[in-house]
């Protein structure tokens, strides 16, 4: 854990519309019950089934936080500091269902990432970077846009 | 129980304080599957100029949503935590975000739209720390679905 990236992506290098990454991020119950306590969210509609079928949902859904907080990593290791994404925003357009893959080591859940380039800003040296982010091939977010401030 | 209108503009005026520790940084780095070092080494946040390991972009989610929660259980507010669906979510960081920050939240309802049986709220917290500069503001709509919605 002691080495840190040092490749960081100069402004002068990007190009509007250019693809920085993508990535599969994998989710199950379990994930879902370690975001809820590391965040403080312990909506049931994120951990128990019967719960979520009585308000009117498909089943157990993954905290739109959690969906937002993991897509964001592909940004965060592409700018090699955390603390570069000074701006980031989403709306939540889609529930991403987890199934119940308990004991088994099947995901309950997919979730594809990819970010592309959307707009730069050479006076403020900040790069737009949108995120695409679908599961079974619906968007779930929508408007996904993480600001990053570049050396 | 329908939303309450008036709610909209209501300021609820800064708490108790949030103690941001280095094991709370790791463990919802851990939550949201971030693997960068300076979330979890020291060495690795101080050599990126930082004074302490380093919160993910969305950690001020915990704060915000404390200051929310005051909103949530307000019993004016008539708000069903069950029926609460995230639609909309910002974070503005003025600076980042450390291990070792004390931070206060000052929450305001910016926003009350009918929709449906429900109602669409946006709140927006001002998160600062103890010397009273401000850290981050973030927003967030949330949806009270209605019966059937």
């Amino acid at each position: 854990m002691s080495a840190v990236s040092v490749s960081r992506p100069r402004f002068e290098t990007l190009e509007k519309g250019a693809e920085i990454g993508r990535r599969e991020i994998s989710v199950t119950r379990s994930d879902l019950v370690t975001y809820a306590g590391a965040s403080g969210d312990f909506n049931p509609i994120h951990w128990n089934n019967d719960f979520a079928v009585s308000v009117e949902l498909p089943g157990v859904i993954a905290h739109g936080m959690f969906t937002m907080g993991a897509a964001v990593q592909l940004v965060v290791d592409w700018a090699g500091d955390p603390a570069a994404v000074i701006d980031y925003q989403t709306r939540f357009t889609k529930p991403v269902p987890v199934a119940d893959t308990t004991g088994t080591d099947a995901p309950g859940a997919v979730v594809e990432i990819v970010g592309t380039v959307g707009a730069l800003d050479a006076e403020a040296r900040t790069a737009r970077i949108d995120l695409a982010v679908t599961c079974a091939g619906q968007r779930v977010l929508t408007k996904a846009q993480a600001v990053v401030k570049l050396p | 129980m329908a939303i309450n209108p008036d709610l909209q503009g209501r300021v609820y005026p800064a708490a108790e304080a949030y103690d941001v520790g280095r094991e709370k940084i790791r463990e919802f780095a851990r939550a949201v599957k971030a693997q960068h070092p300076a979330h979890f080494d020291l060495d690795a946040a101080r050599a990126l100029g930082h004074a302490d390991l380093v919160a993910p972009p969305s950690f001020a989610i915990i704060v915000a949503q404390r200051a929310d929660a005051r909103l949530i259980e307000d019993p004016e507010s008539g708000i069903d935590f069950s029926r609460v669906v995230h639609a909309e979510q910002r974070f503005i960081h003025h600076r980042p975000i450390v291990a070792g920050d004390r931070l206060v939240a000052e929450l305001h309802v910016d926003q009350v739209r009918a929709m449906g049986g429900g109602a669409m709220i946006t709140t927006r917290a001002e998160i600062s720390g103890e010397d009273g500069g401000k850290v981050a503001t973030t927003t967030s709509s949330i949806l009270v679905r209605g019966e059937g919605q």
